[in-house]
């Protein structure tokens, strides 16, 4: 028997095979807001709520805050600063690193073409209250978040799974869940249509591209060990004539000579 | 008497042509195949593509219904993910014996690339498939094909056989 | 025969003893007119909607998933399987976002950006010819339906000619693009933008003043500016509510700010006012072509930026020098590492806003990858849209939105 390697299973996403010891990675450039069209944002914001850090990024602002003050900074970003579409919002997983969640808004003000985003932390199993009653859109951004990561919004009017189906297991975007699915989402369809006792005649899913069952003679040919179809896989291979190169793509054939069979 | 009567026996000329009943059932089976159009993704765009202008699939005798119980063969074009998988199954139970499936492109059939946890792969895990396309997406002419190949299939049936359930996977 | 299973039939969708007079009929996930797997869960007082639910996630294919498991260059060719009508210009959204991330947007060779703007552009037409035949369809004009696939094959024939495919076009790389365009291939696209307007033409003439389509999408499917900024609606849902936001105007990528081209708006805010976005947004594109084929003519032909430490040197330089035989080989089996940071990139693409939020930790496999669809708000926002309409206006209202399935559930 032998054992399984054991492997950590709280983030089970791919990594790079290969890391230089030494290489450290560039970070993007973090410029101060002061002497941007942000700068008069961010001021009306720090006058109300403790701002921990703000930058811009690529030419859109940054803000982080409390996760306590989700829904009044974006209450004041909309109703004050114009900033009036919440373009999305969604959540990073960074449970194996400090047993956190950040969540993320993206604002865009319409009438300045102006983009902030609005970021914060909350710990694993706390609640986010729901920012829907400002921005209608948050209702279901808000609901995808919690169907992908499990995280639970206050006051939400449905919250309820929106991309997988309601009787699912787990949450898919969380870096502890399985690219290709835990068991219950492999036996998902063949629970659902024809039950459990069904497992065994339809078999595990087939999810390596390459694979080649070299006792299967129906469905896989062995390159060099040609045998007929369905035949005994130790029987003896088809013997392959040496390809003729010269031979002319279409035989002709001499129709006299030609035996007809009795065809149906 | 009867000098009017015909002797069909001399002479040839008259529309009368003998067969089969097979022949002639198949002949009807294969020259008016109603489609279940089940589009769930990309292939539908194609299979739309060959039932519009330039790809006239009525030349085929090829009828998109959207009804399952007025059609014959279910083009299941696109990827079957699990939340849509008991959907499938129910719409192939409400069709109608003879009933047949063409699985167009990778991801009907095998998953393709989509290899995550909310893709069924292949759709002959849940129901059986009687011609695979591949292709990602296949095209146009690639379905005509597979529509070819169902007819000569069909041709080669007997209609008084006992129906054998069909194998899944 | 049948293989013996556990579905029974189920009567979740129709209540036979209810207090009121309200029925709950249940429309998809497969239904010929939901434009893909849209459920819609109606609650109706006879004719009228009082109540919708729309139900998705039955396309579901866990694309951001897949993309934190893929080096960037892996994920593109699955960017073309979201909005599958204009797959160029996922592409095109995804290679901007990681161009920008990396910082080496302005690197991108001019004729590369006149190649993509010049297959956006192709795209947008695409997707709004196949708009318009499935719409119209769907109203019940079936002949409009075989015209716009005729002129979309013709298009969809240029594309074929530049890269290959029909639907699942990959056909622009990070950095830059892949080919030069072929002999012959613009003149084969100004023949196709010659007969273009003509047809149009033919198309308006068939439905703008035609009484059934004008009953039917005239004062149908009313989003207010209000609930469009709501709903973070975009594109022509945005646009037809009377705000004119482009997104290629207001936030120009590309050379969208060297080339002339109107924003049109409606101030109806109806589906008919929608449509006529639509026909307008076609004459632009046809516009923007015109003047990028003088642009192609006078450029450069490098294709590919050269940047040596994320992007590959053309197959010239990997084939006759070592050090860019290592560095492909680094590039392609281990990916690049962009800098530590996240961006959020918007493009237009023929639906609406699409975005791409790259969360990056250095490593060769983005941390997070968030696909802001424009589509799924357009689906949200018919719970909203819906009560208060016909039964008959449904089909109507999901044509008008113009979402594809593909990017809603991603």
């Amino acid at each position: 028997m032998m054992m399984r390697p054991y492997r950590p299973k709280a983030n089970v996403q791919k990594r790079a095979y290969y890391n230089d010891r030494f290489w450290v990675a560039p970070r993007i450039p973090e410029e101060p807001v002061e002497g941007s069209p942000f700068e008069e944002d961010l001021l009306s914001l720090k006058r109300k709520f403790s701002i921990e850090k703000a930058y811009i990024q690529r030419g859109q602002m940054v803000v982080i805050i409390n996760p306590e003050d989700n829904k009044e900074v974006l209450r004041h970003l909309k109703e004050e600063r114009g900033y009036d579409v919440l373009s999305e919002m969604s959540a990073i997983d960074y449970l194996e690193r400090d047993g956190t969640f950040e969540i993320f808004y993206q604002l865009l003000s319409l009438e300045r073409s102006q983009r902030v985003r609005v970021k914060c932390r909350i710990k694993e199993g706390e609640a986010i209250e729901s920012v829907e009653p400002i921005f209608r859109s948050a209702d279901w951004s808000e609901r995808e978040m919690f169907d992908m990561f499990g995280i639970k919004v206050n006051n939400h009017p449905n919250l309820k799974r929106i991309l997988m189906p309601d009787d699912w297991v787990g949450y898919p975007l969380r870096k502890s869940y399985p690219l290709q699915g835990d068991e219950a989402a492999q036996w998902y369809e063949v629970d659902k249509i024809f039950g459990k006792e069904y497992r065994e005649i339809i078999g595990p899913e087939q999810r390596d591209p390459a694979y080649v069952n070299p006792e299967d003679t129906c469905n896989f040919a062995r390159i060099k060990h040609e045998v007929p179809r369905c035949a005994d896989p130790e029987s003896e291979p088809i013997k392959i004539e040496k390809f003729n190169d010269d031979a002319p793509l279409v035989e002709t054939f001499d129709l006299k000579e030609a035996k007809i069979v009795n065809r149906r | 008497m009867a000098q009017h009567q015909v002797n069909y026996g001399a002479s040839g000329g008259l529309p009368v042509a003998l067969t089969t009943v097979d022949k002639l059932v198949n002949w009807g089976r294969t020259n008016s195949l109603w489609v279940l159009t089940y589009g769930l993704a990309c292939c539908a765009i194609e299979m739309m593509a060959s039932g519009a202008s330039r790809y006239d699939f009525d030349r085929f005798g090829v009828i998109f219904r959207a009804s399952p119980r007025q059609s014959d063969v279910m083009i299941v074009a696109g990827t079957l993910t699990k939340k849509h998988a008991e959907f499938i199954r129910r719409l192939y139970d409400q069709m109608a014996e003879p009933k047949w499936v063409i699985s167009m492109g990778s991801c009907a059939n095998t998953g393709g690339m989509f290899n995550t946890y909310a893709t069924v792969q292949g759709v002959d895990r849940v129901i059986p498939v009687d011609i695979y396309l591949p292709g990602c997406a296949p095209r146009p002419e690639t379905l005509q094909y597979a529509v070819m190949l169902l007819q000569k299939k069909i041709r080669k049936q007997t209609i008084f056989q006992k129906q054998k359930p069909k194998r899944l996977v | 025969m049948q293989q013996r299973n556990r579905l029974e039939p189920y009567f979740e969708n129709l209540a036979f003893e209810r207090d009121d007079n309200r029925m709950v009929i249940n429309f998809g996930p497969q239904h010929p007119s939901a434009h893909g797997q849209l459920r819609l869960i109606l609650e109706m007082d006879g004719e009228q909607i009082v109540k919708a639910w729309p139900d998705i996630g039955y396309l579901h294919r866990g694309m951001e998933k897949m993309g934190e498991n893929m080096i960037y260059n892996e994920f593109l060719p699955t960017t073309d399987r979201m909005d599958y009508i204009a797959a160029t210009s996922n592409n095109y959204a995804f290679a901007l976002a990681v161009e920008r991330l990396l910082g080496i947007e302005d690197k991108v060779p001019r004729r590369a950006k006149v190649i993509r703007m010049i297959l956006l552009e192709l795209n947008r037409i695409i997707s709004h010819l196949f708009w318009l035949a499935t719409h119209a369809l769907d109203v019940g004009a079936m002949s409009v339906f075989l015209y716009c696939f005729r002129e979309r094959e013709y298009a969809m024939d240029l594309m074929e000619d530049y890269c290959g495919a029909r639907l699942t076009h990959s056909a622009v790389r990070i950095g830059g693009v892949p080919l030069d365009l072929p002999e012959g291939w613009l003149d084969r696209l100004n023949w196709f933008l010659n007969i273009l307007p003509e047809q149009i033409d033919l198309y308006e003439g068939l439905l703008t003043e035609n009484r059934i389509w004008r009953m039917r999408l005239e004062n149908v499917g009313v989003v207010t500016p209000e609930m469009a900024k709501e709903w973070a609606c975009s594109g022509i849902m945005l646009r037809g509510s009377g705000i004119p936001y482009d997104i290629r105007k207001q936030e120009p990528y590309e050379l969208y700010d060297e080339v002339e081209f109107d924003v049109p708006v409606a101030e109806t805010c109806d589906s008919y006012g929608r449509y006529k976005l639509y026909m307008e947004e076609m004459r632009q594109s046809i516009r923007i072509i015109r003047q990028l084929i003088p642009m192609y003519k006078e450029t450069e032909p490098q294709l590919m930026a050269h940047v040596p430490e994320y992007i590959s040197a053309p197959k010239e330089d990997i084939m006759t020098q070592n050090y860019s035989l290592m560095q492909h080989f680094v590039l392609v089996t281990q990916g690049m590492r962009p800098p530590v940071g996240e961006v959020y990139v918007p493009t237009e693409s023929p639906k609406g806003e699409l975005g791409f939020y790259i969360r990056s930790e250095g490593d060769p496999y983005p941390y997070r990858m968030k696909i802001r669809a424009p589509s799924f708000w357009h689906t949200g926002i018919l719970q909203d849209l819906l009560p208060g309409h016909y039964l008959a206006d449904v089909v109507t209202i999901i044509g008008s939105t113009n979402i594809v399935f593909g990017e809603i559930d991603r």
